[in-house]
């Protein structure tokens, strides 16, 4: 076992060996250093690395970007924040990257912010949805694409209005992302909805949920509306549990990205239906642009879209542009070119604001239904980010730089 | 002059009485053996005596002192020393180094964290082993030593502690008959010239009788007879006590079974 | 919120019980084979995590050629049979090489097989989580009380003591299970019998592993199956079979009602806490009856201690330390930021390993949760900046005050213990303190951790950093250096050798052993301070299993009988994965095999096989 092992390292040592200077035939590529939970969380990470092979590619068939080919370094980030800073550092140092991006948990983003503006590098943080880094943690190093926590849980409170629920409970998981959802939607629905209130939290803790313990703690608040920021493994128990307890029936559910299919494709036919979520609808998208991505995706890679190949796809392809304004792989170039800048992307014209460096993507939001044996989105509607961004005098107040 | 008194030891292992009532003492410079069939409780009241073992009735006393309840640790400082029925020794040290360790602890310098420990008592050391014939093996590590030199490094490391009492449990066992004479000769010559007691166990009855200035029999957890060699070896209690083979007590000729 | 409404309360505990009936399966899998072999098998809950992900994947195929309980249940018993067969295979490769070697060795290795199968669930099944069918027939709720259940809980409920009855007549009735138990309670006695021992250890694991595949297979209609079961079963199962009593089934039993309940109830009462409980209620037990509920001391492996042993001194050891120095000064001539980087870390981890030498092999208490210390230093560093906004020289020595307080503390409770059980309540007291860091948010940032923790101006930069630490690690090594050879470590070494010489000659084990966590314990605090500066922050991972097992695994490939052992396994090791880690997302395969290997080709590491060899020549 141990030497059939060895030999296969040492094969794909020699291997690398050789193919790297064949790579650099001509002109030296504009490297990249991307790191995210490949191991880890490897259910939304792997359709997010297709989406941006996909797009680099793409790319580099055209001839890359200002006449050099782009090369990606690509490492594993370990999911916890020393880990991925650790990866960083390796990137830069060593490899020499010019710009980083990547990351999947939210507390792993916040720490690539930090580490970002201690080196002085850009970094585009595709996944993390923390508020934090583009808010309290937020520096002109540090980019975001997805419409952060404080937008997509907007989106979905604007639907919890028309609901008429006002005993509210908060199901997340204990960690950064899921704790910066639950105060968002904490302020949000008293600010939005009059005389709504939380009548109890649950703070499972990530990966670990008694699920059947946390449901029936929740049915015993005895809420009507249930706002859920579980995903993975998590949600999948919870959603059982919640089903066969009726948990579901009597309660408005407004959940955070369940309605993306890396998070849906797991639950099969048990979807629970009804529930409001933000998400990725890929199956009914009309747009020919948007749809000529996802066909090339499913023809490339044989499978069905995620919204991390989307996610991935676009922030190369915004990297690119960047760079091609920029004219030079300069840090201050490349952030003067992402500040402010529209992008023309899949999904229509996202611009990147440069006062909180988030971009305007947006979040498609709808309810779930069972579509033969998986669940998909309903009655949806792309809502556009710029109208769900936190306002210029919020970031201002909480941002440092 | 009396060094150790036992005074009605009791010891139940569940429901099992592993001694009961057992009262002897230990006069200094005098050898007390214990004997008796395997599962007579011999084990019990030497551990019991080392500290190993809690009693659950009964006094020990070493020169007027009460020991009954103090740890093994203690049991030292007063004067006890002892062997184990197997050898127990420091394996990772050499044979010097395993009486350094014990001068080391008498002197209460355990706990030093700055001089080196090869660098203290060696000279002690060397001579406790060269009385027990072990100097030139002084840096040999006692891992590589025969079994019968572990014995007796054994011997110079309960030694070192300049014990009143000495517990010798079984302290022949395992070694050669040529061996155990010369073990239990140079123990009597130590004993006898610093005025130790000594209190042994052992299965070899040449070794008992040859040495013993009293034997003390043991039968289920009870003492059944005590008394000068041939005073024991005359009772008939003992006699059927060792399966009616008067003959197993009797002194063997010529080459006694290893 | 705790209202005390019957229904929700009725509801609420058999939530719990049928946690603790599942519990209960995989842990007294593990228990049966920890009674026999005397292995903590760590690949337990790999073994759990494989019947899910078998169950999820068989289970579907066989309702499509026939829809229906009998369908269903089959394929959860034939999962849990593949498992039992995958156990075997783990015995005849890696358990049966190494049931004569020390604990921390068997340890390790079964680690090394968590690790190589995390990484070969994600090849074999794939990334995504596979959600399992429902039980046929048990798709309803029932109503109890007014309030709806799922039925396949209650099913669930019944497994726990069905298990347990069907255990407990295998036990009693049969050959194998006669012998079972006789190896349980005096393996050597078994051995005398005659009895093909390598057969009954095979059928014991293949039980073990049967248990464990039925366990996680029994999960499918609950949970999907997903690449982070195993950790995450395998420590509660380990805190079940260590309440109970190692080996004992009932025992087992008992805490998995007590656990499930703890939870059940736990979430009501401390929603946020939910980690600290469990591992609370493991050190509470152990502090009060130190081998559980029904374990026994003496069924606790032997002496297994290997350590260092007396040497004859290097003639020209002054020399070559200062060449070693000379050689440490002169990197940042050469080398260029990023080297100076890992130099650095390995100088951080070498402190960290070498720390960790003075339990294990110097005093024989091995130590699994070693990583506590190493983060309460990092933390006690990055807290004191954070809270109190002092400097670097100041935060140092406070951390390294921390993580001394809380050895003390820990090794208070922990020497009283021994073996197998003194892991545990290690690795218990690590991961109390992981989840402290977790968990407890408002002070400790929770899985954020503390960023902004920067060296003082004249130390940042990576030259002078760099050799800060190199200075910081010399000096603290010299004098650890110091004490192993002082009365004191020769007095640690006496009571790992021989406990009963030692206290014959009048040594105070405990209290020796104590002082010996302390030590250790604040250069480990050192080590995480010097650590967190270099990094600009701490995180919980720091307290994690996983930093304690990368100490252990330098001390072990650097060779666990040597002095400077750990000190080159720490730069073998890094430099290995620095020079891996970037190459593969395979490492932990890797990583897992080179353990596997270094235990049954080297176990006596780089240092001390090279030294066999110069010896073996000269």
């Amino acid at each position: 076992m141990a030497t059939t092992s060895t030999i296969r390292w040492l094969a794909l040592g020699a291997a690398l060996a050789l193919g790297a200077p064949a790579a650099q035939a001509q002109q030296a590529p504009i490297k990249i250093g991307e790191l995210n939970s490949y191991a880890q969380w490897a259910a939304f990470t792997v359709p997010y690395r297709n989406g941006w092979q996909m797009a680099l590619d793409e790319i580099n068939a055209k001839g890359g970007v200002l006449g050099r080919k782009i090369e990606i370094v690509s490492r594993d980030d370990g999911a916890t924040t020393g880990s991925a800073t650790r990866v960083a550092d390796e990137l830069v140092s060593r490899e020499g990257v010019s710009l980083l991006f990547g990351s999947f948990l939210s507390n792993v983003g916040v720490a690539m912010a930090d580490y970002a503006n201690q080196k002085k590098i850009v970094y585009i943080a595709a996944e993390p949805l923390t508020d934090a880094v583009t808010m309290a943690q937020g520096n002109r190093y540090t980019f975001r694409v997805r419409p952060n926590n404080f937008m997509q849980v907007g989106m979905l409170v604007d639907q919890a209005k028309a609901s008429g629920a006002k005993r509210w409970a908060i199901v997340a998981p204990n960690y950064e992302y899921g704790q910066s959802a639950a105060a968002v939607f904490k302020r949000l629905i008293q600010e939005r909805v009059p005389g709504a209130q939380i009548v109890t939290e649950q703070y499972p803790a990530l990966g670990k949920i008694e699920a059947g313990a946390t449901a029936s703690a929740i049915e015993q608040a005895k809420p009507d509306g249930i706002f859920n920021v579980l995903f993975g493994p998590d949600l999948t128990q919870f959603v059982r549990e919640g089903n066969t307890r009726g948990l579901f029936e009597d309660a408005t559910v407004l959940s955070l990205l369940t309605g993306e299919p890396e998070w849906l494709l797991p639950l099969k036919d048990e979807v629970p239906e009804g529930w409001t979520v933000t998400g990725y609808p890929w199956d009914e998208v009309k747009e020919p642009k948007h749809k000529a991505f996802i066909d090339a995706y499913r023809a490339k890679y044989n499978d069905t879209p995620r919204l991390g190949s989307l996610l991935g796809y676009m922030v190369m392809t915004m990297i690119r542009d960047s760079i091609e304004r920029a004219g030079s792989t300069d840090t201050d170039a490349i952030i003067k070119a992402l500040e402010d800048a529209k992008f023309d992307t899949v999904i229509g014209p996202v611009t990147m604001r440069g006062i909180d460096n988030q971009s305007t993507m947006g979040a498609w939001v709808g309810k779930l239904v069972l579509k033969g044996a998986a669940g998909g989105m309903t009655d949806w509607t792309y809502k556009d980010g710029a109208s769900f961004m936190p306002t210029e005098a919020e970031v201002k107040a909480v941002r440092k730089d | 002059m009396t060094l150790l008194t036992v005074n009605g030891l009791h010891k139940f292992f569940g429901g099992v009485v592993a001694a009961r009532d057992v009262t002897f003492t230990v006069a200094r410079g005098e050898m007390l053996a214990i004997i008796g069939p395997n599962g007579a409780g011999k084990s019990t009241v030497f551990n019991m005596v080392g500290g190993q073992l809690k009693s659950d009735r009964g006094k020990v006393l070493l020169d007027g002192h009460d020991i009954t309840y103090t740890s093994p640790q203690k049991r030292f400082r007063r004067g006890v020393g002892r062997t184990f029925q197997v050898a127990q020794t420091f394996l990772s040290m050499s044979a010097a180094e395993n009486v350094q360790m014990a001068l080391i602890s008498c002197n209460r310098q355990s706990n030093r964290l700055w001089t080196a420990a090869r660098e203290r008592h060696r000279d002690k050391a060397v001579e406790l082993l060269s009385r027990v014939g072990m100097a030139e093996a002084a840096d040999v590590a006692c891992s590589a030593l025969a079994y019968g030199d572990v014995k007796r490094v054994e011997l110079a490391i309960a030694l070192a502690g300049q014990p009143k009492l000495l517990l010798m449990d079984e302290p022949t066992a395992g070694m050669a008959p040529r061996e155990r004479a010369a073990l239990m000769d140079l123990t009597a010559s130590i004993t006898e010239s610093q005025g130790i007691g000594v209190l042994f166990t052992e299965h070899d009855m040449d070794v008992v009788f040859g040495h013993a200035a009293r034997v003390l029999v043991l039968l289920r957890g009870q003492i059944i007879a005590a008394g000068s060699p041939d005073e024991v070896r005359q009772d008939e209690q003992v006699k059927r006590a060792y399966l009616g083979d008067a003959r197993a007590l009797e002194p063997l000729r010529g080459m006694s079974p290893a | 919120m705790l209202a005390l409404d019957p229904a929700f309360l009725a509801v609420q505990a058999l939530s719990g019980l049928s946690s603790a009936s599942s519990l209960f399966i995989t842990a007294c899998g593990l228990t049966i084979v920890f009674g026999v072999t005397r292995i903590v098998n760590f690949a337990h809950g790999s073994l759990y995590m494989i019947g899910a992900y078998t169950a999820a994947t068989l289970v579907p195929r066989l309702l499509e050629l026939s829809f229906g309980p009998v369908t269903f249940w089959a394929g959860i018993l034939a999962s849990a049979i593949v498992v039992g067969l995958i156990g075997v295979i783990i015995e005849v490769l890696l358990l049966r090489r190494i049931y004569g070697a020390p604990e921390l060795f068997q340890l390790l290795a079964t680690f090394g097989v968590v690790l190589v199968v995390q990484d070969l669930v994600v090849q074999v099944f794939g990334p995504q989580d596979i959600l399992g069918p429902r039980a046929p027939g048990l798709r309803a709720p029932v109503e109890i009380l007014g309030r709806r259940f799922p039925s396949y809980e209650l099913v669930l409920i019944a497994a726990g003591p069905i298990v347990l009855g069907l255990v407990w007549l295998l036990l009693r009735k049969t050959r194998f299970g006669v012998l079972v138990r006789a190896a349980t309670q005096d393996r050597d006695m078994v051995a005398s019998l005659g009895v093909n021992q390598a057969l009954l250890f095979t059928g014991t694991l293949f039980l073990g592993a049967f248990l464990a595949g039925l366990g996680g297979a029994l999960q499918i209609p609950r949970v999907s199956a997903h690449a982070g079961m195993d950790l995450s079963i395998i420590a509660e199962a380990f805190v079940v079979t260590v309440v109970g009593g190692m080996g004992s089934v009932p025992g087992a039993f008992l805490a998995a009602l007590i656990i499930g309940q703890l939870q059940a109830f736990g979430i009501l009462v401390f929603p946020k806490s939910t980690l600290v409980v469990v591992f609370l209620l493991m050190a509470v037990v152990l502090a009060i009856r130190p081998h559980g509920f029904f374990g026994r001391a003496e069924i606790v492996g032997g002496t297994h201690a290997v350590g260092i042993a007396s040497r004859a001194l290097l003639p020209r050891r002054h020399f070559i330390l200062l060449v070693v120095i000379a050689i440490l000064a002169g990197i940042p001539l050469v080398a260029d930021a990023y080297l100076l980087k890992v130099a650095t870390e390995i100088l951080i981890f070498a402190l960290f390993a070498f720390s960790l030498q003075l339990l294990i092999g110097v005093g024989g208490v091995v130590s699994f949760g070693h990583a506590a210390f190493f983060g309460l230093g990092a933390y006690g560093a990055a807290l004191a900046v954070k809270w109190y906004g002092v400097s670097m020289e100041a935060a140092l020595p406070l951390g390294l005050a921390l993580a001394a307080l809380g050895a003390g503390l820990v090794g208070a409770f922990v020497v009283r213990l021994s073996g197998i059980y003194l892991a545990m309540m290690t690795l218990a007291a690590a991961q109390i303190l992981y989840a402290v860091a977790f968990q407890w948010v408002e002070v400790t940032g929770g899985d954020n951790g503390i960023v902004g923790v920067w060296p003082a101006p004249w130390a940042s930069g990576p030259i002078p950093y760099y050799l800060l630490t190199a200075a910081l690690t010399v000096v603290t090594v010299l004098l650890l250096k110091r004490i192993i050879d002082a009365p004191f470590g020769y007095a640690l070494r006496a009571a790992r050798d021989s406990e009963a010489r030692a206290e014959a000659i009048g040594l105070s084990v405990r209290q020796h052993r104590w002082l010996a966590f302390i030590i250790a314990g604040a250069a480990a605090g050192l080590a995480g301070g010097i650590y967190a500066f270099s990094r600009g922050s701490v995180d919980p991972s720091l307290l994690g299993i996983s930093t304690s097992v990368d100490a252990l695994t330098m001390l072990l490939l650097g060779g666990i009988q040597t002095v400077i052992g750990p000190l080159v396994g720490a730069a073998a090791l890094h430099a290995l994965r620095d020079w891996i880690m970037p190459i593969t997302s395979l490492w932990r395969l890797f990583l897992g095999l080179s353990i596997i290997a270094m235990v049954l080709i080297f176990p006596r590491g780089l240092v001390g096989t090279i030294r066999d060899w110069w010896g073996a020549r000269a």
